[in-house]
């Protein structure tokens, strides 16, 4: 069985579910050469102000007369009024959505899917493992559970990129490696400029500073590039992790986000209303899934 | 739910009455097929039709129609105006489907286009003799206990016409008159003879049990690869099926592209595109991954999530499919049975 919760409609929401939202870009920039960060807020302040949602869950970015496509959210609902996505441009409607400017108007539905089990992982130590664009859904977990920090216990977020410059949010990244509160590390594979100033290498070879973590009352969560998976995971069972609490999150094509349009199907489950997260041992007999 | 009788020779005087309630549609004879149509006349009604070329899901979920229409970033729902509509003639099988397709639609974030047009829609169902394509009994779906307003069973020179709601009964009384309320003994009697008639005439009978284990089993059995081979990924076993609803979403510019419409229509988990997302990644590449998602669907998810197959035994895959694909031959084969194809 599904080891998550399935969806229920967010208050608030328009009444026809398929409706976007007018939201405002409130800020914008890059983060690398195909990489670009958006704020946004729902034009309706009420309802920017009542909008919640849960780490690991999507939102339909709704573009007219280019379409619909579903994205992480990478802000924290601890941070309320506005949406932060982290979106490479890579089709039809990133391309369009990479014209629009600050204070432009784009549609926006959701928030969708199970998001992370947060009220499982309360009181767990937590390891975070993050490759490239796979910090986007994990940020808002990683954001979370920092102006959450007293609710869990020892906390390890381990980020890797291909160069420095690739780095998603890296002065963020820097500036929460300073804090004492949880053990932030990361690696690059390659430094060709010679300024990376900590450790090079594979984000797996960062495993052997993980030290004092009790893996039964661990979760642990990855996102990253499709090759990262199996390495990644492989440490974790090494750590002792059990299946179940090792929590991934998976993309699909969507046109609703809500089990209606079939796209999403993987056997008999809908990604976008049983995921986008779910666990290794979920996955594990999942066919067709990568 | 109540029962009553309707003399056979009044069932078009009956038929004309329900025009007070809203539009009449019935199947109407295509050549050698049937397909719903508007009934002018009540007496083009095919009652002789078993199957149409498209099941009534398309009252419903219309092949294709606009959702909002847009402009800059000003998004307008459309609804197109649904009258009072009443369907006559259809059959369990398809009122099973049109109970699966409620699940999807209405269960958690009820689809409000689905929702108008099923509101509008009265449901009267009409009972059949099977042939050979038919394979309803086999997936529990040849008789009908709810799911409809009015179903009318034949039951020699009468129909025998259960009420299955309350405008169900509202329709009866447009014109009470013809209606009796005397069931007798040999009614009963009667009615047991026509269902065991029915039952006995079915030639594909399969037993589902284990269907869910036996696909799971069977996940890498070279019959995929062969059934791959000859299939066409063309998807009208999507487009007959009562139960598929897969839709793509797709914005239509106006040739000012400052507006447009965002347009729903159907799609196919046989088509290549199903399952591709940007940066040109498709989940489902291979043709017998996506036959093997079809009937999957059909045989093993829904059981596992409702409890009965997703196939509703109507056999227009049978009907349709222009290489011998269909629910029949995959159980054959997956039983390991020989493949007619």
């Amino acid at each position: 069985m599904i080891d998550t919760q399935r969806t229920e409609p967010s208050h608030g929401a328009p009444s026809n579910p398929f409706m976007p939202e007018q939201m405002r870009i409130v800020r914008r920039y890059d983060l690398t050469s195909d990489v670009r960060f958006f704020q946004v807020r729902p034009v309706d302040m009420e309802r920017a102000l009542s909008l919640d949602y849960k780490p690991g869950q999507f939102m339909m970015i709704s573009l007219a007369g280019v379409g619909e496509a579903p994205f992480s959210i990478s802000s924290t609902p601890s941070r309320p009024g506005m949406v932060e996505f982290c979106i490479r441009k890579v089709g039809r409607l990133t391309e369009q959505l990479f014209t629009y400017k600050e204070n432009s108007i784009i549609g926006l539905r959701g928030p969708y899917g199970n998001g992370f089990p947060l009220e499982k992982m309360v009181g767990k130590d937590i390891l975070i493992v993050v490759g490239g664009l796979g910090v986007a859904p994990l940020r808002s977990l990683l954001l979370y559970i920092l102006d959450n920090r007293d609710q869990f216990g020892k906390f390890y977020v381990l980020h890797g990129a291909h160069t420095p410059a690739e780095m998603l949010f890296r002065k963020e990244f820097f500036e929460i490696k300073e804090r004492d509160d949880l053990n932030c590390l990361l690696t690059v594979d390659e430094d060709p400029q010679g300024e990376w100033p900590f450790r090079k290498g594979l984000v797996t070879d960062l495993f052997e500073e993980i030290d004092g973590l009790d893996p039964d009352n661990t979760y642990a969560t990855v996102c990253g590039p499709p090759v990262m998976y199996k390495f990644v995971v492989a440490e974790f069972l090494k750590l002792g992790i059990p299946k179940h609490q090792i929590l991934m999150t998976l993309e699909r094509r969507m046109h609703c986000g809500i089990g209606k349009c079939g796209h999403c199907v993987i056997g008999s489950i809908y990604t976008c209303l049983d995921g986008p997260v779910f666990s290794y041992w979920d996955v594990l007999h999942m066919k067709d899934l990568i | 739910m109540k029962a009553l009788k309707l003399k056979k020779e009044d069932l078009y005087t009956y038929l004309e009455s329900l025009k007070s309630y809203g539009e009449l549609w019935g199947p109407v004879s295509r050549g050698e097929h049937y397909s719903y149509a508007k009934l002018a006349n009540v007496r083009d009604v095919a009652l002789q039709a078993l199957r149409t070329i498209i099941p009534p899901k398309k009252f419903f979920v219309p092949p294709r129609f606009n959702m909002f229409r847009y402009s800059e970033d000003q998004y307008t729902e459309t609804f197109e105006d649904v009258k009072p509509r009443v369907l006559f003639g259809i059959h369990p099988c398809d009122i099973h489907g049109l109970m699966i397709l409620d699940e999807l639609f209405l269960d958690r974030f009820p689809d409000p286009y689905y929702k108008k047009r099923r509101e509008a829609t009265a449901i009267l169902g009409l009972s059949c003799i099977p042939d050979d394509k038919c394979m309803a009994r086999s997936t529990n779906t040849h008789a009908v206990e709810g799911g409809f307003d009015l179903a009318f069973n034949e039951l020699g020179e009468e129909y025998l016409v259960w009420v299955g709601s309350s405008l169900g009964d509202d329709l009866v009384r447009l014109n009470i008159d013809l209606f009796s309320e005397e069931i007798e003994t040999s009614d009963v009697q009667k009615y047991l003879e026509w269902r065991r008639k029915r039952d006995s005439r079915y030639k594909l009978n399969f037993d589902l049990t284990g269907m869910p284990d036996i696909m799971e089993l069977s996940w890498d059995s070279p019959l995929w690869d062969e059934l791959a081979d000859r299939c066409l990924s063309c998807g009208s076993c999507s487009m007959v099926c009562p139960t598929c609803n897969c839709y793509n979403i797709r914005d239509i510019s106006d040739l000012s592209l400052e507006s447009g419409v965002r347009q729903r229509r159907w799609d196919s988990c046989m088509n290549k595109e199903y399952a591709l997302v940007a940066g040109v990644h498709n989940f489902r590449e291979a043709r017998a991954e996506r036959l093997k998602l079809y009937y999957t669907h059909k045989l093993k998810a829904f059981i596992t999530e409702y409890g009965r197959p997703s196939c509703v035994g109507c056999g227009r895959c049978i009907d349709t499919c222009p290489v011998s694909i269909n629910v029949a031959e995959v159980i054959r084969g997956l039983k390991g049975q020989e493949v007619k194809l």
